[in-house]
């Protein structure tokens, strides 16, 4: 076994049980915080696999990005954690059960069938000036340039939906309304009301 | 040499580990969202594998486009989420029975 495979197989493990912590937590920030650490160790895993941009990104946009966003929802809301816990135990087997049957269904097809995928010439990656950003860059803006837009597309559109589905007007709140401030008119304001003077009693 | 069996199965254990973890948490939306991250993680994990196997890097572009979907789909859900929150101070799915017939 080389050093990679042994740095695999232990992370792969580390992985695996990061995975069943984000399952198993009882309070979603201990869950929130077990994702993270499960998606640092794809991140190496990764590494290993010579996906090197795509760790980064890994990296960059879930736990920099996607995980704080999590994080952050799951501080705000006040959540009752004993109802949410209700039905765990009674919904385990059930779980269990069918995360088994996937787990042999994909064991009998990749391991019993051994796939027959041949390992294709690798790519270059061990030569001399190899990039696998600068090799995704050119794929990315030539032969996918078109989804590539579509995806700026797409982000721009979560963008405007997340914003438009948080704000709100919220009621009777104190706040300044200068177009209203600056088209008063004094006779909205002031009424001038005409009448006879008092006479002494 | 990793593997390309072994990486198949971590994916596979991963993806299932999701589907127990959706069982487990019906009731919380937030984990639910968390445990379609993770299996978003155990798919692209697939992808990775075979790029490197077959030599080809348009795996490595479906992984980054994956990782764009998840990232808007992450955005948006949070935001249903807290709107759900503000209405009916709870995101228990058992709750959200409004639209039933």
């Amino acid at each position: 076994m080389t050093l990679t495979e042994i740095l695999f197989y232990a992370f792969s493990a580390v992985l695996i049980v990061a995975a069943v912590g984000v399952i198993t937590a009882r309070n979603p920030v201990h869950a929130a915080l077990f994702l993270v650490f499960a998606f640092f160790n794809s991140a190496i895993l990764w590494l290993l696999m010579e996906a090197e941009f795509l760790a980064i990104v890994l990296v960059l946009v879930y736990v920099g990005a996607v995980m704080v966003l999590f994080l952050f929802v799951v501080m705000m809301l006040d959540i009752n954690l004993a109802q949410m816990r209700e039905g765990f135990t009674r919904y385990a087997p059930l779980g269990i059960v069918i995360a088994a049957l996937v787990v042999i269904e994909i064991g009998s097809v990749v391991w019993v069938k051994q796939l027959g995928v041949d390992a294709a010439p690798a790519l270059a990656t061990g030569a001399e000036g190899y990039s696998n950003t600068r090799d995704l860059g050119e794929l990315l803006y030539t032969k996918y340039l078109y989804p590539f837009e579509l995806a700026a597309v797409l982000l721009l559109l979560a963008i405007v939906a997340a914003i438009s589905l948080t704000m709100r007007q919220r009621r009777g709140v104190k706040t300044q309304d200068i177009a209203a401030q600056v088209s008063v008119r004094a006779k909205d304001r002031i009424r001038l009301v005409k009448m006879d003077a008092e006479k002494d009693a | 040499m990793i593997r390309l069996e072994f990486v198949l199965m971590l994916a596979g254990l991963l993806f299932a580990l999701s589907v127990a973890g959706i069982f487990l948490n019906r009731k919380n939306v937030i984990l639910l969202l968390m445990c379609i991250e993770l299996m978003l993680l155990a798919v692209n994990f697939n992808f990775i594998a075979f790029a490197r196997q077959l030599g080809d890097l348009d795996g490595q572009i479906f992984v980054f486009f994956i990782m764009t979907v998840a990232a808007a789909e992450a955005a948006i859900g949070l935001a249903i989420l807290v709107v759900l929150f503000r209405e009916k101070k709870s995101i228990n799915v058992e709750e959200l029975d409004e639209m039933k017939g």
